[in-house]
């Protein structure tokens, strides 16, 4: 049967994903700043922000008022809750990059404290784990997010790394301090990106099989009929 | 919390003459929850409420197969006194079917052809009914008053508070609130919701939401054969045949 409905939920994806799009170019361009000591890119990145979070608002109302006048049951259900949830993700990574886009024009300035390794690799790694969990909510993918889920830890270590190495140079060199610090946010919000990238793989695979696997849920789990 | 088997359903068949309308279904419903019969027109979800008090008894050219254990007892052995298993088993219709007598009358109208006649006793009762029915306090002043002049949202619940007044074990409810409004309608909603502490509860209805809000167990029908039975939240979130998702989430029926 032909559904009104349909018509609906293929619009809130189609503003999700371009939502989504936004917030993937913002990340590469507040990164590529960052490498190529460019200033328009981070700057593109602040003025892009507005749309950004235009679309959340729209996602989220028009998500909301599915729910209220649909009264959604099962698979419609467990997508409109996922929707909701990776906007929400895709807000805070906007505003990741944001932050990432503002200390580029705050350290670019400046000489360069040393040359840049860890942080384009998990600037790529995560942006990977993004684009990935964008793949999988489009493509329906459960197999590819839980394999976006395993790749978190990798990022987690290389934001160790990186911190461990800034923190010799602050300690050899106070001069250096604020020039590492900003390097330190820059990294910790490439880590919480990919934190984001999880939650968005969690989100589809609730979606694509009504399985919660946040919090480790899944090995707690105790299917008991009560 | 562990659960007791209070209707337990065995390969039931259901024949209109030569027209089958229930195709092997088992199901279990446990004491003291709330199980949803769900379902396209013509499924057999009526038919199927209406064997566990043998209502479907009086259509005449009817045949049943199988076996409806009720706390162990067969009711469809041929010795089961259908008088008594009715009360034990009470029916709320779609429709609210008041008797046209007064509101009093109504509910005490099943204990009085159950012999009570205690002059005290017989307000008590239906006080205590129409209190559990969430009408006592809109028809107290009135109950001498003819149950028609009660709004459907109130016949309904009149007919509930009949239903228990008899003290039944097991209460079905046939598509309660189809013919009532959204506040009404929630208002039985509640109620079917209180009357799990007590009652054994089996609702038809059409409303999935209903279903969703009222019920722990759910099992869908479709042309007479149980397409899946499993935990209300299950099928209502994820469930596992194609064929409830479809009908759940609106693409058939």
């Amino acid at each position: 049967m032909e559904r009104h409905f349909d018509e609906d939920l293929k619009l809130v994806k189609e503003k999700l994903i371009r939502m989504a799009s936004l917030v993937e170019e913002s990340i590469a361009q507040s990164i590529q700043g960052l490498k190529e000591e460019r200033e328009d890119l981070p700057r593109e990145v602040l003025r892009r922000e507005e749309e950004v979070n235009r679309l959340d608002v729209e996602v989220d109302t028009l998500g909301l008022k599915l729910l209220a006048l649909n009264q959604p049951l099962a698979v419609d259900l467990r997508f409109i809750s996922s929707v909701l949830r990776i906007g929400r993700d895709l807000e805070r990574m906007g505003d990741l990059a944001v932050n990432i886009a503002e200390r580029t024009l705050d350290i670019i300035p400046y000489p360069r404290l040393k040359p840049l390794v860890d942080i384009p690799r998990m600037a790529d790694a995560a942006q990977k784990m993004v684009r990935d969990s964008l793949t999988a909510f489009i493509e329906r993918d459960a197999d590819l997010a839980r394999e976006i889920c395993r790749r978190d830890d990798e990022v987690d270590q290389l934001n160790d790394q990186v911190f461990r190495e800034l923190l010799t140079y602050m300690m050899q060199d106070p001069s250096s301090i604020s020039r590492a610090v900003d390097l330190i946010l820059v990294s910790r919000n490439l880590e919480r990106i990919a934190d984001h990238a999880t939650n968005i793989a969690e989100d589809v695979i609730y979606y694509v099989q009504g399985r919660t696997i946040k919090h480790h849920c899944e090995d707690k789990a105790v299917d008991k009929l009560s | 919390m562990d659960l007791v088997t209070k209707i337990d359903v065995q390969e039931l068949n259901f024949y209109y003459g030569s027209k089958q309308a229930l195709k092997d279904i088992s199901i279990i419903c446990p004491e003291k929850r709330v199980t949803a019969i769900i379902g396209p027109s013509g499924c057999g979800k009526s038919t199927f409420i209406r064997t566990l008090n043998r209502m479907n008894d009086v259509l005449t050219g009817t045949r049943v197969e199988g076996r409806i254990l009720i706390d162990d007892q067969d009711i469809l052995e041929p010795g089961v006194d259908v008088v008594q298993l009715r009360r034990s088993v009470g029916m709320v219709f779609q429709k609210p079917n008041p008797f046209p007598k007064s509101i009093f009358d109504n509910v005490a109208y099943g204990l009085r052809i159950n012999g009570l006649k205690d002059r005290q006793r017989l307000p008590e009762v239906v006080e205590k009914s129409l209190r559990q029915a969430a009408l006592w306090e809109e028809v107290k002043d009135r109950l001498r008053d003819n149950a028609f002049s009660l709004s459907g949202g109130q016949q309904q619940r009149l007919c509930i508070a009949r239903a228990l007044a008899v003290r039944p074990e097991v209460i079905l409810f046939d598509e309660p609130c189809s013919a009532i409004d959204p506040i009404a309608t929630a208002k039985i909603e509640e109620l079917i919701f209180a009357l799990k502490e007590q009652y054994t509860v089996v609702i038809v209805t059409h409303n999935m939401q209903q279903a969703g809000r009222v019920s722990d167990f759910t099992a869908f029908l479709m042309m007479g054969e149980l397409v899946e039975f499993d935990k209300t939240d299950k099928i209502f979130t994820n469930p596992s045949s194609k064929l409830t998702e479809d009908y759940v989430t609106g693409r058939f029926g």
